[in-house]
């Protein structure tokens, strides 16, 4: 992005205002020098980039009720951040304003053993929620890619999703309660360790997968599930990509759900062992790796049920990991798809486009048809149980050209999985990276509502201004044609 | 997906004719680019985890970099703060899916700050000269220090580096450092080596021992326990006399010229030797060594020689793993843990042979040490320059040293070993356990 130059746009903080800031939270909690500036103007979307006015890291829940009360007065943008991970541009500043880290709220307060739940900061790394339930033998489910770097928070505000989404569904389903501060400064509540809970609207499914553009939410209260007895990882490779899509439907058709059904094209697979060094065999089209959890005996009998049906639908090799270790290296490496596919052109341009599982085995189709007809460079890999697939682009953005012919195919990738009964984004969310889509979705009825849910939260729009749709009372962002 | 924003949102402090082309031009845009900002890094880095900051990531620097690179932003001090606030550990490239060559990305955004620095207040630059022209590169005046270091042992008299104004060479973290530095050997010691070795038995291979220029000062009898056993594992030892300081500190530092000088002598000395191998036991000099190719982009006749050279270098530990097992008389009866140094493990992925070593010493308990691979904050000079944020780094490392209740914990690279001696005394362990460079464990169990 080489124009976030030019400047004229003041800034909204005045020395005034900044002095108000940091008596809030000290100076060295507030950042805004050039360079800290920049970096935090970016997350891990490509291309997006916009310089916030401020960095501040708070550390309490009065200190953001202070911040965003100040903020509301004078009207700075608040865009709420974790480590920025961040697919869908929804924590780049793009009105400016103030980047609000959560970072320093990475506290795991409390692991209830008796009601199944833990209660954490919104800043707690997953991978270290993961590990301090594990411990006591419990299980956080969730386990986006980035699931070492992202926060909690991140991954409550985007909705995250994972690998285990198939059989243990995506944050929203163990988010129980949260504490979030509105923009006023108001201190809020809702949800708990209550299993049932219909007391007034739900709270807390609106505000998971808000995007921080209603509330900063300051603690979470989380539903665990006991840590399954072992697990297994079995691979198949296939000749084509079909058949590997037919697999996964078969399997589910078969009332067999395991915990993990992922699927790697020939172009993924290549970079993956590029990174991992696991020794796959790259003449082959495409791999699904599956992951089954539980009782041993139950573990036993559905990878064996599995490996049949992968070598029924086509598959030429099923392999079963030897060991977890084998397993654990096989997932991680998926993990690190994404980035490894940036090893083979400058920009790396992913999507999130999600159908039905049943029709996972047409969009396969799709993508390679519209890769051909705009000769755009698409690898596709993604969780293929549940029909959340993720083409990626490998282009360079530099070449404007090529961007649009990009563009041009994945419009039409949506448009291909909106009409197989499918969405625009399955976990990454609509940020400033998709809001030109959403009304394709939601419909503009269903646009008109959100906002004025929005309104509701945020009457002075200073959350996270420029995200899910094209703000109507700030100045539209310029796109370059 | 929407297209490319123009945000006409910021005016970066960025003067034009403080940022000349030749000097930008250094930056490799491609690789920069091929950072996809993903942070997988974050959690490997030191420094981010210390500070919490983008800005003390290898995302954030890769960043930084290319605002400068594109004149976003200025070449200034905050840029050269936060170029320097990293250890060079590149824990950040293993870490990375995308295999961005970040070792090479922050080498050629400290150059640009050093050039940057000449070209606009050329007297600013003269301490780090001093330390850089005036003494690694001269191997006499190195070990001339060492002899200073040792009649000042040797005299007992503590001070005496104070009243020879040593101390006001090197900055005040130094003289803690000190400390930690091990009875330097004198200076008969030294002159008296033997320039060759015989090998035990059957002449495997010849070595070509590159002795480094601190390494060999600090740590002489380190050098010659490797010797000793690279000669009893079969090979035939030349100390060769030309040889310089590998560059590695003037690479991390932005002194790209001077590296590539002192490149030139070693690949020059090593030729003139005639060896199978070039084999060094500090990993910070053997990443470099290693990756003498890559810094004669341009002189493509130096290129070819720094590959043939590069062909040739080996880790002592590399070597002694692929030759026969030795063979040891006296069991060592300890636990046993071991540091790695980042620039064997992430700069040149050797992991295991220190550790199968380290258990085929009879009556070792090996224990893992959890993190290994992290930085001890020593980062070659990094204590030196970064002496609050290398502390507090290693202070956390002595927690999970603490927890391994290890008699030895074991480094292969002479910054590492001196931190850990640090690191020991910091954490209130002397007298429980000693930090050991493996060449001098695996020698005492001979």
């Amino acid at each position: 992005m080489e124009n976030i130059q030019s400047a004229n746009r003041e800034t909204l903080i005045t020395p005034e205002i900044k002095q108000r800031f940091i008596s809030i939270v000290g100076e060295k909690w507030y950042l805004d020098s050039p360079n800290d500036l920049y970096a935090y103007s970016y997350d891990a979307t490509p291309i997006f980039q916009a310089m916030p006015d401020a960095v501040i890291i708070p550390h309490t829940t009065q200190e953001v009720s202070e911040i965003l009360k100040l903020a509301n007065e004078h009207l700075i943008p608040i865009i709420p951040r974790g480590s920025g991970t961040n697919l869908a541009a929804s924590t780049i500043p793009v009105h400016g304003g103030i980047v609000l880290n959560m970072n320093r709220f990475n506290q795991i307060y409390e692991i209830d053993q008796q009601n199944l739940t833990a209660t954490i900061g919104p800043g707690v790394v997953t991978a270290d929620l993961h590990s301090a339930v594990e411990a006591v033998g419990l299980f956080y489910p969730p386990d986006p890619g980035s699931m070492r770097i992202s926060t909690v928070g991140g991954n409550m505000a985007q909705c995250a999703g994972g690998m285990r989404g198939l059989k243990y569904g995506v944050t929203k389903d163990y988010i129980m309660g949260l504490e979030y501060v509105l923009p006023t400064g108001e201190i809020m509540r809702c949800g708990g360790k209550n299993v049932k809970d219909v007391a007034g609207y739900d709270m807390t499914r609106l505000l998971v997968g808000s995007e921080g553009t209603l509330a900063v939410v300051t603690e979470i209260t989380l539903k665990l599930v006991p840590l399954p007895e072992t697990k297994r990882t079995l691979v198949a490779y296939y000749a084509n990509l079909v058949d590997a899509a037919k697999t996964v439907e078969k399997i589910i058709s078969n009332k067999i759900v395991p915990a993990t059904m992922e699927f790697l094209d020939q172009g993924t697979m290549k970079v993956v062992d590029d990174f991992a060094r696991l020794g796959l065999p790259l003449d082959m089209k495409s791999m699904l790796l599956i992951e089954q959890d539980g009782p041993e005996d139950v573990v036993v009998r559905d990878i064996e049920k599995i490996a049949e049906i992968a070598k029924q639908e086509g598959a030429v090799e099923v392999k079963v990991a030897g060991t977890m270790e084998e397993g654990a290296k096989l997932l991680a490496a998926r993990r690190a798809a994404l980035s490894a596919l940036s090893r083979l052109r400058p920009t790396t341009i992913l999507e999130d486009a999600t159908v039905p599982r049943s029709r996972l085995a047409e969009i396969v189709q799709e993508v390679e048809r519209i890769a051909e007809k705009y000769q755009v460079y698409i690898c596709t890999f993604g969780h293929a149980g549940d029909g959340n697939l993720h083409p990626t682009c490998m282009t360079d953005e530099r070449n404007k050209e090529e961007i649009h012919r990009v563009e041009q195919a994945f419009a039409e990738i949506f448009e291909a999985a909106l009409r197989l009964g499918g969405t625009i984004t399955g976990e990454h969310g609509v940020g400033a990276a998709k809001m030109n889509y959403l009304h394709l979705r939601v419909g503009e009825g269903g646009i008109e509502l959100m906002k004025r849910i929005k309104e509701a939260f945020d009457p002075n729009n200073i959350m996270n201004p420029g995200k899910m749709f094209p703000s109507s009372n700030r100045r539209r962002l310029v796109v370059k044609k | 997906m929407s297209t490319e924003m123009k945000l006409e949102d910021f005016k970066p402090a960025c003067e034009s004719n403080t940022t000349k082309n030749g000097l930008l031009s250094k930056f490799n845009m491609d690789e920069i680019l091929n950072c996809m900002h993903c942070g997988f890094c974050l959690p490997a880095c030191p420094t981010y985890r210390q500070t919490g900051l983008e800005s003390y990531s290898p995302r954030g620097r890769i960043a930084l970099m290319k605002g400068v690179a594109k004149e976003q932003l200025p070449i200034d001090a905050e840029f050269e703060k936060n170029m320097f606030a990293c250890l060079g550990c590149r824990a950040c490239e293993t870490a990375c899916p995308a295999g961005v060559p970040y070792g090479s990305l922050i080498e050629t955004a400290r150059e640009v700050v050093v050039e940057n620095e000449k070209q606009t207040k050329p007297k600013h630059v003269f301490v780090k000269n001093l330390v850089f022209k005036q003494l690694f590169p001269h191997p006499k005046r190195i070990k001339l220090l060492g002899t200073a270091l040792w009649a000042a042992q040797a005299s007992g008299l503590q001070s005496m580096a104070e009243k020879t104004g040593l101390i006001r060479i090197l900055p005040r973290e130094m003289a803690e450092m000190q400390q930690a530095v091990d009875k330097v050997a004198s200076p008969q010691a030294r002159k008296s080596r033997q320039l060759r070795m015989n090998p035990e038995g059957n002449r495997v291979y010849t070595v070509g021992m590159f002795t480094g220029c601190i390494m060999d000062v600090m740590f002489y009898e380190t050098n010659q326990a490797t010797a000793k056993l690279l000669s009893k594992a079969g090979c035939e030892i030349y100390f060769v006399e030309e040889q310089a300081c590998c560059g590695a500190l003037h690479a991390h530092s932005g002194e790209m010229p001077g590296a590539v000088e002192l490149a030139k002598r070693n690949i020059e000395a090593f030729e003139k030797a005639n060896v199978d191998f070039i084999v060094n036991n500090a990993g910070g000099c053997g990443a470099a060594l290693k990756e003498y190719h890559h810094w004669f982009r341009d002189e493509p006749e130096w290129r070819e020689r720094a590959i043939r050279f590069v062909s040739k270098v080996r880790d002592a530990n590399e070597l002694l793993a692929e030759l026969p097992p030795l063979t040891f008389n006296k069991p060592l009866n300890a636990r046993v843990t071991y540091q790695d140094s980042c620039h064997l493990a992430h700069g040149q992925g050797v992991r295991n042979q220190p550790r199968s070593l380290l258990r085929s010493i009879p009556g070792v308990e090996f224990v893992e040490l959890k993190n290994a691979d992290s930085c001890c904050g020593s980062a070659g000079i990094y204590n030196l320059t970064n002496f609050d944020m290398s502390m507090d780094i290693l202070d956390d490392k002595m927690e999970q040293v603490k927890d391994t209740k290890a008699h030895y914990i074991v480094t292969s690279n002479p910054g590492c070993l001196l931190q850990m001696k640090q690191g020991i005394h910091r954490a209130g362990l002397d007298g429980q356990m000693e930090a050991v460079h493996i060449m001098d464990l695996l020698a005492r169990a001979l």
